[in-house]
């Protein structure tokens, strides 16, 4: 039949489509959701992606039971690594995870819908682009997000700044407190090294209307990735000040920073 | 019962195929009339039928001969039908009149049919939105105010009588036999465009699904603003394949260059100020709608993907 089905047909394993098939998903009668995830493409990526993930980048995972199996949850991550490897890799580990595996979804810049190719691309395979309206009604739906507080600000910078956090938006804990959605905080080592940019071409990005334009070797160098999960986090929600969803934002920020820390003291060397 | 005894409901957009379902579901029980502003159909002998230009002052008699109980507003001129003038007197100062008359001879219910084109395809749209999203197509093209000035119209009405009792639905893609919209001949054809690397979720709604809705709303009287939308969900380049359509890519960036094309090749079937809908998603979200009027589509997807294959078999 068409390209969809016989990619799955050669790719997919059993293992891999009974794992992804125990993961329950609000889906519609064609396998699409209504932000365009799909659940034959993701089943075609995630198995093309299971070599990227295990031999690639190696990615060793701690704490990864602190996902909640059920209700809404915010996973809060440093970003990094000019590309959204990061995402992707943290979506694989909780689509993989051997008790109660969870598809998360994560927010993506603004700018990538406008890409062709790959912002549907992206979509499909889960990512949704990075608006309170989606997060909000995919928290309503139970799923669990991940958020990068930092948005381009953590993903663009460059490899001098490497595992220095950069502002977090305040916007993440407004939803966890509304949603009453837990927040799993993640510290991220080894995607600073995949893109290492030295610098960034501002005038060339502006031209282009994207967010920034780095200075790179065109190649994604296979860092060993080590994903370290946190404790998992409440927050009450009622009438709480600006200043008060601050200092609880500059905590889990905190604990994120400790994460980094083990990561970067348990990694061995950078490949 | 004798006939003179029923209620009375004018139906407007009676040449439409959606009317006729419409008419098809209340005949038995309401004295319908048929007004369309573009020809006269017939439909039976007891359904008079008129065409009529609503800012024409004869319009008004057909209101004080008939004393209607409710009226049922679904016509309207789509842009490729007449020039953008012609087009926002027949709908914005039409459907103007129309509210007006309603007002002064007391009628009880009135339905208006808008559309999701009404937010607007943006880059930056959120999935599942809801009614209270600002409307943005206006902001994208002069092509579709009148949809837009249509809706701010009905809406400044349904505050400002209450009496009339409005219900403004703003459903997804309608599609179906008889279907004449944009997307309904996209699906219909044995070829049909689409913007390189862009395939925007989409819905659809089943013509005789969203004839039921506008009875349903009709009939139970809530008066407000709904998306009418089935949970059901599609990108627009699997539709086409699952309705049989080869798809002929156009080169979509930078985005003046489809346009070019599209104006150049003069392709009537991609209108360009249509092109972001088939480039960004306007995913509605239909839940206020089927939870107020305990309402389900029931014609899935694969049966409207069907019959559209079925059609290319036989032509």
């Amino acid at each position: 039949m068409n390209l969809k089905s016989y990619l799955k047909e050669k790719l997919v394993s059993k293992e891999l489509d009974t794992q992804l098939n125990k993961i329950e998903k609000p889906v519609g009668t064609l396998g699409y959701d209504p932000w365009g995830f799909n659940v034959e493409t993701n089943k075609v990526v995630f198995s093309l992606f299971s070599g990227i993930y295990n031999q690639y980048f190696r990615v060793k995972t701690e704490g990864i039971e602190n996902i909640p199996a059920k209700g809404p949850v915010l996973i809060i991550a440093n970003h990094s690594g000019q590309l959204p490897i990061d995402g992707t890799l943290i979506g694989y580990a909780l689509a993989t995870r051997k008790n109660a595996p969870r598809m998360p979804r994560a927010m993506i810049e603004r700018f990538f819908p406008t890409v062709p190719f790959l912002g549907n691309f992206l979509n499909q395979i889960g990512a949704v682009l990075g608006d309170p309206v989606n997060c909000a009604k995919m928290l309503e739906n139970n799923e669990a997000v991940v958020v990068f507080p930092e948005g381009i600000r953590g993903s663009g910078k460059l490899y001098r700044d490497r595992y220095q956090l950069k502002r977090f938006g305040n916007g993440f804990m407004h939803l966890a407190m509304k949603y009453n959605a837990t927040v799993v905080p993640v510290g991220v080592v080894g995607c600073e090294e995949t893109i290492p940019a030295i610098a960034n071409i501002k005038p060339l990005a502006k031209m282009l209307g994207v967010p920034y334009v780095p200075i790179a070797l065109p190649i994604i160098f296979p860092a060993k990735v080590h994903l370290n999960f946190g404790k998992p986090m409440k927050f009450e929600g009622g009438d709480v000040s600006e200043e008060e969803v601050t200092r609880r934002v500059e905590q889990v920020k905190s604990v994120i920073s400790d994460l980094i820390d083990k990561g970067l003291s348990e990694r061995k060397r950078l490949f | 019962m004798n006939k003179k005894q029923k209620p009375r409901i004018m139906i407007t957009g009676a040449a439409g195929a959606l009317a006729q379902q419409v008419i098809n579901r209340l005949r038995e029980k309401y004295q319908i009339v048929a007004v369309d502003f573009r020809k006269q159909t017939y439909l039976s002998d007891d359904i008079p039928s008129y065409q009529i230009n609503f800012n024409k002052r004869v319009f008004e008699d057909l209101f004080r001969k008939f004393e209607f109980e409710g009226v049922i507003h679904l016509g309207r001129i789509t842009s490729s039908e007449e020039t953008r003038m012609r087009r926002y007197n027949a709908n914005v100062l039409g459907t103007q009149k129309l509210l007006e008359l309603s007002h002064k001879y007391g009628i009880k219910k009135v339905i208006v049919l808008s559309t999701y084109h009404v937010y607007g395809a943006n880059a930056y749209n959120p999935a599942l939105i809801d009614e209270t999203a600002p409307l943005k197509a206006a902001e994208l093209t002069m092509d579709l105010i009148d949809s837009v000035e249509l809706e701010n119209l009905a809406n400044i009405y349904l505050w400002k009588y209450r009496d009339l009792n409005i219900t403004i639905l703003r459903p997804c893609n309608i599609v179906g036999p008889g279907v004449q919209n944009t997307i309904s001949s996209l699906l219909s054809s044995k070829h049909a465009p689409v913007l390189a690397g862009f395939s925007p979720i989409m819905q659809f709604i089943h013509i005789d699904d969203m004839a039921d809705a506008i009875v349903l709303s009709y009939e139970k009287n809530k008066s407000g603003i709904y998306n009418v939308a089935p949970e059901d969900w599609v990108s627009y380049q699997e539709a086409l394949e699952r309705c049989g359509c080869a798809r002929i890519p156009i080169p979509s960036i930078p985005p003046v260059l489809p346009r070019l094309i599209i104006k150049t090749l003069g392709l009537s079937i991609f209108p360009a100020f249509l092109l972001n809908y088939f480039k960004y998603p306007v995913v509605i979200d239909g839940r206020s709608f089927n939870k107020t009027f305990n309402y389900k589509a029931k014609r899935p997807l694969k049966e409207i993907f069907r019959f559209y294959r079925e059609i290319k078999k036989n032509s």
